[in-house]
């Protein structure tokens, strides 16, 4: 029955285009969705105790690098897009390693991926000669408006079911990695290192591949934001405040449970938009104020998030009526 | 060099106040940078718009955000004393937030400055910056002071034992819950110290707790924590860094270098700088 139900909301999803065509709130919704795919790849790892600061880092090289290879090597995003992704991968790679290797965990893990996204966001600053610095940066317009080859739509239909059918792969692996060894290792090694190590797990290897498949999706997010947005800056894909905010969603949303970062990107970008239509430039702040506030209630009162805490409070319910 | 010296006399007042806390009470305070920020816009309140005599302003600043560092601790950290260290982690995170925006809120957006500049020293044909050479001052003997605080005194001697162990301490007599509380007024005065000198040579502005926030963490996980001497130093090897990285490139290249600096020394020492090896 339930499994019907999922079939019949992912039809729903996408049919909605189809049938309602104002740009405005699918703008948001693509916003919405490419966000969640973001918040999805961080919760990927995050879950598992590993609360990387450096996704910012990551995201920023998928956005940057996809828009460099395109200005300047005239490579389309096909194939600059992979090589986002594969330059974000070998940065985490680069970075992780060792972290791992050298047991560096909890908040020095947090602080060393810290240190990460502070160069991504000082390099892309520093090389304003190429990348427009905190300016932000334009990818070139196709002249002939939209091209599958150039990834660049005028249609925000076209945007919409890409960034759906994103979503739902970052959705799939996510629960791919839920339903694997992987998952029952990392849970060990969240658990108690030394132990998971005694019983067979390899630790280093293990933390290794999920935290290079988070940074894989996360420049992906970047690159599809870029592509989308056609305007990158420095404080909107890279630097700490990204991670800070990715970390938030998740955690208000629920990091167990494989729709909770998407809830998360929901509430964030709504509140942030009602705020923003609601009073204008007087809002200017005010987002951040109300998350803030959120953030700290949430990790205090109800540290599972809003999609945990209900489906909690389901199950009890379930098991007092049975 | 000499500049770097200086900035890094900066940064060891900044990292002061954050070591004590991150030491003792083993808790980050992602926004202590914030607090600064604060600080500094205490001083600019109380000195340009309130006319207040300059030592009176840095007085009420210390002590006001001595009693936000306490305010910290009471709603956030010690609801989550007993959670996972990385949500007390993102709970300040939380709060960054919150002050960054509601210093927004409050203040907007625009720089702002105390309309004050100290002269600049010309020793030996090199240009000095008095107000650099104050911080240096003010960081040296604010350490000092913290030093004999924590050797010299009844309540001292608790703190550097709450810090050893948690769990024995209590047990001995120790009110642990008074000792967190002193130790993190004293952070929040010493981050308020640290607004008054700073906001001599910088203008504030929301965000200026993002430009050094960063790098106040790493010089005091850098220097081992808890370990004064050793923040200390690292904040001269940061600022060394900086500076001279920013001689010959840019200012940002010499945080990349500080920040690829850290992460290195992070996979060779992972205790800190001066921390021996047993």
């Amino acid at each position: 029955m339930t499994r019907y139900l999922w079939w019949l909301a992912g039809a729903a999803l996408v049919a909605l285009p189809f049938v309602y065509r104002s740009p405005y709130p699918l703008h948001i919704l693509v916003i919405i969705l490419i966000w969640s795919f973001a918040y999805t790849s961080w919760s990927v790892m995050g879950r598992f105790g590993l609360v990387s600061l450096g996704h910012g880092g990551f995201m920023g090289v998928g956005a940057y690098v996809t828009a460099l290879t395109w200005n300047y090597g005239h490579i389309s995003p096909w194939i600059g897009m992979p090589l986002a992704v594969v330059a974000s991968a070998a940065l985490a790679a680069l970075v992780a390693y060792p972290c791992f290797r050298f047991r560096i965990t909890g908040h020095y893990f947090a602080l060393v991926t810290l240190a990460l996204s502070g160069i991504v966001l000082q390099v892309i600053t520093a090389t304003r000669d190429y990348t427009g610095g905190s300016l932000g940066y334009t990818p070139e317009r196709y002249q002939g408006g939209s091209s599958l080859w150039a990834l660049q739509f005028h249609d925000k239909t076209t945007w919409y079911l890409i960034a759906l059918a994103v979503w739902a792969g970052g959705l799939y692996v996510w629960n791919r990695v839920d339903r694997s060894m992987l998952r029952y290792a990392l849970e060990a090694i969240s658990e108690d290192e030394d132990a998971a190590a005694a019983a067979g797990v390899h630790v280093t290897a293990e933390k290794l591949k999920i935290t290079v498949l988070s940074a894989t999706m996360t420049a992906l997010a970047g690159a599809l934001y870029c592509q989308y947005q056609m305007f990158i800056s420095p404080d909107t894909v890279s630097g700490i405040s990204v991670s800070l905010q990715m970390v938030f969603a998740v955690v208000v949303g629920g990091i167990y449970v494989s729709l909770g970062p998407t809830i998360g990107a929901v509430i964030t970008i709504l509140l942030a938009e009602v705020l923003r239509i609601g009073f204008g430039t007087r809002a200017v702040g005010w987002d951040n104020l109300v998350y803030g506030v959120l953030l700290v209630l949430f990790i205090i009162f109800l540290p599972k998030g809003i999609v945990g805490s209900l489906l909690d409070l389901g199950r009890r319910a379930r098991w007092t009526s049975s | 060099m000499i500049n770097g010296l200086l900035l890094g006399g900066v940064l060891a007042l900044l990292s002061l106040g954050l070591n004590l806390v991150f030491g003792v009470i083993d808790v980050v305070w992602i926004c202590y940078a914030e607090l600064v920020m604060l600080g500094m816009y205490g001083m600019y309140f109380l000195y340009t718009v309130y006319h207040a005599p300059i030592v009176l302003a840095a007085a009420v600043c210390i002590v006001c955000v001595g009693i936000l560092g306490l305010l910290l601790h009471t709603l956030v950290i010690a609801p989550l004393l007993g959670a996972a260290p990385i949500n007390q982690l993102l709970a300040t995170g939380g709060v960054l937030f919150f002050l960054q925006s509601a210093a927004t809120v409050l203040f907007g957006v625009e720089f702002k400055n105390l309309g004050l500049r100290l002269p600049v020293l010309k020793v030996a044909g090199m240009f000095v910056s008095y107000s650099r050479l104050l911080a240096f001052g003010a960081a040296l003997i604010a350490m000092v002071l913290v030093y004999l605080l924590l050797t010299r005194t009844y309540t001292g001697t608790a703190i550097r034992a709450i810090a050893q162990d948690r769990q024995i301490m209590p047990l001995m007599g120790v009110n642990s819950r008074r000792i967190y509380l002193i130790t993190s007024g004293l952070g929040g005065a010493l981050a308020g110290l640290a607004a008054c000198l700073l906001v001599l040579q910088y203008d504030v502005h929301p965000f200026v707790g993002l430009t050094f926030g960063p790098i106040t963490f790493l010089i005091c996980v850098l220097g081992s924590l808890g370990n004064f001497g050793g923040g200390f130093f690292a904040a001269f090897v940061f600022a060394e860094i900086i500076s001279v990285g920013g001689l010959y490139l840019d200012l940002e290249w010499g945080y990349v270098f500080a920040f690829a600096f850290f992460i290195v020394m992070m996979f060779v020492r992972p205790e800190g700088l001066m921390v021996r090896r047993s």
